[in-house]
């Protein structure tokens, strides 16, 4: 029996579970090599060589065929380059390659928010701070409903549809986003710090915005031009789409956690593994949903060891799904669209305000009480289970 | 004529200016870099093209290197990155091919346990793409070329003085032929480029002495000054061993002219007794902190911790790892030496931290 907590372990128990999976990561780290290195190499050279060929096709963009096969191929371009490559680069995945053009202090995205940026709000705020309310930055709990616990606005009401915007305009969300607007508002951002970060978002939105709808428009010619700058829209758009469904898709669906922000006061490294696998979900699928997804498919995997190479998480997950099982710790996966779906039905139901949540919170937390009972007995069989009373305080992570 | 001059320089930024554009977030470079590695001008790199057996540890690496490789002057060496394990390495080795040659020929010997030396000279298959630092070093002839040359050399110490010999055999024949050249090494086997020295000297009138150390035992300053009467009035370029290079440094400097002595280390010398206490390393650029031990090089703790530092030789030669020092104090880990002067300039690969220490990398 698996539950959405840890409230049926002891604390020896979850640092039992926290070494175990420091070893994991050991492992895979004193193993890293020339097979990694290949991997890397070859999605750069498939991504290149996708985005050359659709902006080959894209000069003829006025006959349809060739609009139809560049667009596509500069979708896939698109996505491969900011999952696969960018997302995981600026993790530093591959900084022990000690490569200086693949590395997370290098590398630049084909995406409207410049990298440093991204490194800060991302890999720091939404890594340290995953799924705990009011603290995680990830743009998803700024503006949408998604937890009971949640204080309820009338702004609310309309996520369903807000939702649906920023899904087709997500890397300028995301930009937007990051120059804190609302930091700004309650002084805690200088003013001085927020005309930098706006600065150095029109620097690479103008570089943006002119290559894919100035620039190559221009090559396909004057009657050409509209199409071209056509096939950016829908490729950045699908882009768009895609990374918002997948990225909902690892913290939003049913099964997956938040938590209070007391949660983050002493917590250990074993707490922080628990928090951060059961506050992801991943998605199951083959190895083309993977790569496509810069294997956030595999977003607990990445949430609990954000820095290891992306092609070992696949490789991982069997091991992570049999320790979550061992100490009947909550591992959800499933397939994209039924995940997604449970996103969309999220954010309509919450929507709504608390009143009439009250009776179906009850219940819910009727349900985990039951489960977590059943765990606690179904977990008694784990190794370490001393007695109650000789709990230890739990240590304060570094930092 | 210059202002056609001026408007094709604009008109090539402009064009320059568009191709970046077109290319963003990437620079054009970069897929020209990918297309093939030795096209790329911001990491130069070079493909194998043969590899020649020289002896049992030593192999020479013939590269072809891309169009615009930054010409290099005869004694000097350039940095060699190779990937092994997925992983970047960098070496220096001299360059052992005439500045004139279109091929790039780097002559590498195996140190006994070193990984990397060992892979570079016997498991480098030709079509291996290497990259390549720009070509660096102080160990070159002046002009005019000396009249009286002396070159004295033991090992692989032989590399830099066989660059300048070549080139100058090829240029000026005339300045070798009242040159001498003294090399060690253990027996006849071992010494690397030999019978080409022994055909060079035959061909120029260049006097050369072969000093085969398993018999001979080690060549010492007093049996140098006997092999070489006239040593004193000679100018004198030496490699080699650590220890060889001392003793030509108190020979020359007690008893002739210590400004004709140059002399070319391959190893960086024995580390200095105060290997420094260790201590927290800030990289202020990588914003990346981590704690460097006793004698631990400030650079080998940055890249355990993931920080990307520029590094060339490893082993104090080629400045290509210097930063500033921020705040704090480091010690030189050859010589005990402490530098704590902010802003000063220091050599990450053999500097330790002296307490806290921070470095504008």
């Amino acid at each position: 029996m698996a539950t959405l907590t840890a409230d049926h372990l002891t604390d020896e128990q979850i640092e039992a579970l926290g070494a175990e999976l420091d070893a994991l990561r050991a492992e895979v780290v004193a193993s890293r090599g020339e097979r990694d290195a290949r991997y890397i190499h070859k999605v750069i050279r498939t991504q290149r060589a996708l985005e050359m060929s659709a902006r080959g096709l894209l000069l003829f963009a006025k006959f349809p065929p060739a609009w139809i096969a560049g667009t596509a191929a500069l979708s896939a371009a698109k996505i491969l380059e900011n999952m696969e490559l960018g997302h995981n680069i600026m993790h530093g995945q591959w900084d022990w390659m000690r490569d200086p053009k693949i590395h997370s202090t290098t590398w630049e995205w084909d995406h409207a928010c410049a990298s440093e940026g991204w490194k800060k709000s991302h890999n720091f705020e939404h890594h340290t701070y995953t799924n705990v309310l009011n603290k995680d930055r990830d743009l998803g709990y700024s503006i949408m409903r998604i937890s009971a616990d949640q204080e309820w606005h009338p702004a609310h009401l309309a996520q369903p549809v807000y939702n649906q915007l920023l899904a087709a305009f997500f890397e300028w969300g995301v930009a937007f986003y990051d120059l804190e607007f609302d930091l700004v508002a309650d002084g805690t951002k200088s003013k001085e710090a927020f005309k930098a970060d706006a600065m150095r978002l029109w620097r690479k939105a103008r570089r943006q915005l002119t290559k894919d709808f100035v620039l190559y428009p221009a090559l396909s010619g004057p009657r050409g031009f509209l199409a071209s700058a056509a096939a950016s829209l829908v490729a950045n758009t699908v882009r768009n789409f895609w990374a918002h469904a997948v990225i909902f898709c690892g913290h939003f669906p049913e099964g997956v956690a938040v938590f209070p922000e007391d949660q983050l006061d002493g917590e250990t490294r074993g707490q922080w593994y628990v928090r951060q696998m059961l506050g992801s979900a991943n998605l199951s699928g083959g190895p083309l949903l993977h790569v496509m997804t810069g294997n956030l498919s595999h977003q607990i995997e990445h949430h609990i060891f954000p820095d290891l190479p992306s092609n070992r998480y696949a490789e991982i997950a069997p091991r992570v799904r049999e320790i979550c099982e061992r100490y009947g710790l909550r591992y959800t996966t499933g397939p994209l669209r039924k995940q997604y779906a449970t996103v969309l039905r999220k954010i309509n139901r919450y929507a709504l305000p608390r009143r009439a949540e009250r009776a179906a919170l009850l219940a819910r937390e009727a349900a985990q009480a039951a489960e977590a009972a059943e765990a606690t007995r179904a977990v008694q069989q784990l190794p370490v289970r001393p007695a109650e009373a000789a709990r230890p305080q739990p240590v304060r992570l570094a930092g | 004529m210059a202002k056609w001059r001026e408007l094709g320089g604009r008109a090539a930024a402009r064009a320059r200016g568009v191709a970046n554009l077109l290319t963003t977030p990437l620079l054009p470079d970069d897929l020209l870099g990918t297309l093939n590695p030795v096209w790329s001008t911001s990491e130069p790199a070079a493909r194998v093209v043969a590899v020649r057996r020289e002896t049992a540890d030593t192999s020479t690496l013939v590269l072809r290197t891309g169009p615009r490789r930054a010409p290099h002057r005869a004694g000097q060496f350039v940095g060699v990155g190779t990937q092994l394990a997925g992983v970047w390495h960098w070496r220096t080795y001299s360059v052992t091919s005439r500045p004139d040659e279109r091929l790039l020929a780097v002559t590498v010997t195996a140190i006994p346990g070193g990984t990397v030396s060992g892979a570079l000279a016997h498991g480098t298959p030709v079509g291996t793409v290497l990259r390549l630092g720009p070509p660096a070093g102080e160990f070159v002839l002046p002009e005019p070329v000396p009249e009286k040359l002396l070159f004295v050399t033991a090992g692989s110490g032989v590399t830099p003085v066989m660059g300048m010999v070549r080139h100058l055999a090829a240029t000026r024949p005339d300045a070798l032929a009242g040159a001498v050249a003294v090399h060690c090494d253990r027996t006849e086997a071992d010494v690397v480029f030999g019978a080409e020295l022994r055909a060079l000297a035959a061909a120029t009138g260049m006097r050369l002495v072969e000093r085969h150390t398993a018999v001979d035992g080690r060549l010492t300053p007093d049996a140098l000054a006997y092999l070489v009467p006239d040593w004193a009035a000679r100018q004198v370029w030496a490699c080699g061993p650590g220890g060889l290079l001392d003793d030509l440094g108190d020979w020359w400097g007690r008893h002739g002219d210590a400004d004709a002595l140059h002399v070319e280390r391959f190893v960086a010398p024995r580390p200095a007794e105060d290997a420094g206490t260790g201590g927290r390393v800030r990289f202020t650029a990588s914003d990346i902190e981590t704690d460097a031990a006793a004698g631990q090089p400030l650079m080998l703790a940055g890249e355990a911790a993931g920080a990307l530092l520029p590094n060339g030789c490893r082993m104090g030669i080629c400045h290509t790892c210097v930063g500033r020092l921020r705040s704090g104090a480091v010690t030189d880990l050859r010589t005990g030496e402490r530098h704590d002067t902010p802003g000063e300039p220091v050599r990450t690969c053999v500097s330790g931290a002296a307490g806290d220490v921070e470095i504008e990398l």
